[in-house]
């Protein structure tokens, strides 16, 4: 047995959806974890809730990225394969590396099997032009069965186990200590010891598979981690770290957390998290559609709540409307638009940035409003927090994009410490200004005061109609609806947000690429293997996209070729365009509904510093 | 401490000379300072068309929101702070067109929102077109030759959503619209009072037969929980019960006496006959139909983080942290 020194391994457990491949994969991104190595994760799974058994559409796949050094992407293409059937070989094989290690459970390649993921033959290693070298071929789901054959278990709950066998067998090849995995399963199964006994015994048994059988032909991975940051960690998804940025912002805040909420994938999560925790008095209210979503955050929010309303796809149209009543009342809500391909229902698990010109224009009448993009799972924390605090201080609606990318993947998460984050100070009319405040009366930063209802003497109405400066009666004088337009629009242009930052060659680089959001990985992971290739290369990625950083047209103006890629047609690059005189940039698009490829990146680059 | 309606009372409203909304909105004033509750702690939430501009009229926290979420708006604000009192005004087409879907839910969740219908059974902000509750064969600018579709009746879309309170009065009628008022107030969830109301610019003489004091002396029946059913101008007709079915009948014909006469249960689980007389075409059923008990969504929303509170160990960010499976990283 050979053992390896790797950087870095990706490893794709597929197969059907219900066959547990995003537990196995979480086990193992935990544990790899746990020894400090980095990690980045991403499931990809299909729209249908349980596609026929075996089929080709049924196949969810969970990869899982590991790293001695900081990775930041689930990578591009896999070093181990696991295929628990013969539709994810057929389909999932295409994001395996050439020499990748292919794990197989023979028992799933019956003649049926074969059929249902339209194999011509029996050979269907030859047909997808596989090395039988590179296969570890068990009967996985026999011996699983053998395993627990005195467990008492059905043949059912037998079965469920299978993903354990697989991920046993991915702990030997990598080395991975059983302990911490067993710890987890202890922990996950408390009430039902019976279930993490079962599971815990078939880790095992694929462990000493492995070892036994394939220790001569298979080499086992050393993933040694080297730079440490000492801390306390968890694995955290974006939807969670950015339900638990929503969290850590009201409690700055001093106020009740309210989400105004209708299910859509892949923005549910948020949904799911923020409803558990009642014990921290977090209200969610899962509306009859997203327009009530929105609406009634609307009205949490004037009843003094940080109010919030999540969504994807459609469910962004639908919100525009009660955006635009926060716009122009000037009354705090976060939007969180968990991108997914469009238009229409699209591609509903699918990840793209196409929503960024509707977040920026895409409700009636000049309707300013500031968005935010969070580049990773834990940035994800970062910017609700930060769009909690913009919303909160400057009265205004703010959408944070976030991707099913970002949404889904999850990284080691280091807990943080809400004492170290900026304190929240909404703007409270002053108790000194009862008897002369007006609703539209602004604060130095040009900002309306809060008279949250109950307070007295600051009874006041506020509504969708175009208001009179000074005494906030309804208005349609002309000079006062230019004044009133240029106010909100010159409150967002005013909002500080951080300098835009470029790494790598920030000094010499012959390329700057510019992104936004989720991309935020893959950009960095291709600026990197640029560099490594002896180019000059920089990256100046947007998390602040409304108001813009101030350095933005010093930053973009500074480096002889620009190329702004996204998973759209073009649309941060028409918003530069837009608001940075005489910048035409090159562009990279691209909108398949899947994360970026860092190979792909790095070649079209090169294109464009070899033109 | 004791309010007097000027303490609800606000601008000068500039609906049509005639509009029923005026008086409806003088019975609002009224009802609130006898309700006692604080401006301060009253919120009125309209959407948009001529009666959501009523907030602009109250001395009291307010919103004239967009066109049909007034409903879905209020429930936000009402669940964040159960303690406000919150009013939720709307006309037939905001209420029950484009907000229908929010009206319907209000209802179904039982939110603790008084919900105002001025049902005046037209557009009249856009000019005259046919709403949600005009009748079939109604003929207005987008319905030239009669329109070909049958109305909502309110009561049955509320019961329909398993509403537990419904209330009607007419406008004109202050003290029948007072009292329903404070009843709406009083019923702990959301609260349907449907008020008719007249257009006196596109639709006028629509509710002509109950407008008049004397034109409810005829033709309305009050109905007061326990009360018998008895109506006319001298109390000469009653509600009786005939097979599955419901009729007015004049007493002392037919064989009919004051014991035949059914008495009102507004507090009746079961709508069916609430639902019989709610849509009666003669009379018109006035005052408080239904009127049922039942947990509010606010109440249980509070209610519920109150005991998984009591249940779980995490009460603030860094605790919540600590639920976690954590590892560290020396």
């Amino acid at each position: 047995m050979e053992i390896k020194e790797k950087e870095s391994v990706v490893v794709r457990f597929s197969g059907d959806s219900g066959d547990g491949m995003q537990l196995a994969g979480n086990i193992f991104s935990t544990v790899s974890a746990t020894v400090g190595n980095s990690i980045s994760t991403f499931p990809d799974y299909p729209a249908d809730i349980r596609a026929p058994q075996g089929s080709l559409t049924g196949v969810s796949g969970f990869q899982v990225h590991i790293g001695a050094e900081q990775v930041y992407t689930p990578g591009d293409l896999c070093d181990v394969l696991v295929a628990m059937n013969a539709a994810a070989l057929k389909t999932q094989y295409r994001y395996a590396k050439p020499d990748a290690a292919i794990i197989i459970d023979t028992d799933s390649f019956g003649p049926k099997d074969l059929e249902k993921a339209q194999f011509a033959s029996d050979d269907y290693l030859g047909e997808m032009g596989i090395d039988p070298d590179r296969v570890i071929a068990c009967p996985l789901t026999s011996m699983v069965k053998d395993c627990l054959a005195d467990s008492g278990m059905d043949a059912k709950s037998v079965s469920k186990c299978r993903n354990m066998f697989a991920l046993g067998l991915v702990c030997w090849l990598f080395d991975r200590d059983l302990d911490v995995a067993f710890n987890f399963l202890r922990e996950k199964f408390a009430k039902k010891p019976e279930v993490a006994e079962a599971n815990i015994k078939v880790i095992q048994a694929g462990y000493d598979y492995g070892h036994n059988t394939h220790s001569s032909v298979a080499n086992v991975y050393r993933i040694e981690t080297k730079h440490k940051v000492p801390g306390r960690y968890m694995d955290i998804t974006g939807n969670k770290a950015t339900a638990y940025g929503f969290i850590a912002a009201a409690e700055k805040a001093g106020l009740k957390l309210y989400l105004g909420s209708y299910p859509i994938t892949p923005a549910t999560d948020v949904l799911h998290e923020l409803s558990k925790h009642k014990s921290l008095g977090v209200i969610t209210v899962q509306c009859e559609d997203e327009i009530a979503g929105c609406a009634s955050a609307v009205g949490a929010s004037f009843a003094g709540a940080l109010a919030v309303t999540s969504t994807s796809g459609p469910g962004i149209c639908l919100k525009s409307e009660a955006m635009n009543l926060a716009v122009i009342m000037e009354l705090p809500i976060v939007v969180l638009d968990v991108q997914r391909g469009g238009p229409a229902t699209g591609l509903p698990t699918k990840s793209e940035q196409t929503d960024l010109l509707q977040a920026l224009f895409g409700r009636n009448g000049e309707s300013p409003m500031p968005v935010v993009a969070a580049a990773s799972p834990t940035d994800c924390f970062e910017m609700a927090y930060a769009a909690s605090k913009i919303a909160l201080e400057h009265m205004t609606p703010v959408i944070l994009m976030t991707d099913a990318f970002v949404a889904n993947g999850s990284a080691a998460f280091r807990l943080p410490d809400l004492k170290q984050y900026p304190a929240i100070n909404p703007p409270y009319v002053p108790e000194e200004l009862k008897g002369s405040w007006t609703p539209y009366m602004r604060n130095a930063e040009g900002v309306r005061y809060w008279a949250v209802p109950g307070r007295e003497g600051f009874e006041h109405i506020l509504g969708g109609l175009e208001k009179d400066d000074k005494t906030g009666a309804i208005s349609t004088n002309p000079e006062n609806h230019d004044l009133m337009t240029r106010k909100r629009q010159a409150k967002i242009a005013a909002i500080p947000v951080p300098d835009l930052e470029v790494l790598g060659d920030k000094d010499d680089a012959e390329l700057l690429i510019v992104g936004f959001g989720g991309t935020y990985g893959h950009l960095h992971a291709a600026m990197d293997e640029l560099r490594a290739q002896g180019k000059k290369v920089a990256l100046a990625h947007f998390r602040y996209i409304n108001p813009l950083p101030k350095n933005t047209a010093e930053v973009l103006k500074k480096y002889p070729k620009v190329v702004v890629a996204e998973q759209n047609m073009g649309q941060l690059a028409g918003w530069l365009r837009m608001k940075v005189d005489g910048f035409v940039p090159l562009q990279f698009n691209q909108v398949k509904g899947q994360p970026f490829v860092v190979n792909e990146l790095v070649e079209a680059f090169n294109q464009i510093i070899n033109k | 401490m004791a309010y007097t309606n000027n303490d609800f009372k606000k601008g000068q409203p500039r609906w049509c000379p005639g509009c029923g909304d005026h008086f409806f909105l003088a019975s609002l004033h009224k009802a609130m300072a006898e309700i006692g509750v604080a401006p301060s702690q009253t919120a009125v939430i309209s959407g948009i068309g001529c009666s959501s501009r009523l907030p602009h009229y109250m001395a009291t926290y307010g919103m004239n929101t967009i066109h049909g979420r007034a409903a879905a708006i209020a429930t936000g604000c009402k669940v964040v702070n159960p303690s406000l009192a919150v009013w939720q005004v709307s006309g037939d087409g905001d209420g029950l067109a484009i907000g229908g879907n929010h009206f319907i839910h209000a209802n179904r969740r039982n939110i603790n929102l008084n919900m105002i219908l001025l049902n005046n059974r037209i557009y009249g902000l856009t000019k005259g077109q046919y709403s949600p509750t005009s009748p079939r064969g109604f003929v207005s600018k987008s319905s030239p030759y009669g329109t070909v579709e049958d109305p909502f009746r309110p009561a049955e879309l509320c019961f329909g959503a398993r509403g537990h309170f419904f209330a009607r009065a007419v406008a004109t009628d202050a003290p029948g619209t007072v009292e329903i008022l404070k009843a709406a107030y009083d019923h702990k969830g959301a609260s349907v009072c449907e008020i008719l109301q007249n257009c006196v610019i596109f639709n006028n003489g629509t509710h002509d037969a109950v407008y008049s004091k004397e034109g409810r002396a005829k033709n309305a029946i009050y109905l007061r929980h326990g009360e018998k059913m008895l109506f006319g101008e001298n109390n000469e007709y009653g509600i009786v019960q005939e097979g599955f079915n419901i009729k007015p009948v004049k007493l002392g014909e037919d064989g009919y006496t004051e014991a035949d006469v059914l008495v009102h249960d507004a507090k009746c689980e079961d709508n069916t006959l609430q639902l019989k007389l709610a849509e009666m075409e003669w009379p018109v059923a006035l005052g408080v139909i239904r009127d049922v008990e039942a947990p509010t969504y606010d109440d249980c929303v509070w209610s519920q983080i109150e005991e998984i509170k009591e249940k779980k160990k995490y009460h603030n960010f860094a605790e919540l942290l600590e639920t976690n499976d954590i590892w560290e990283v020396k």
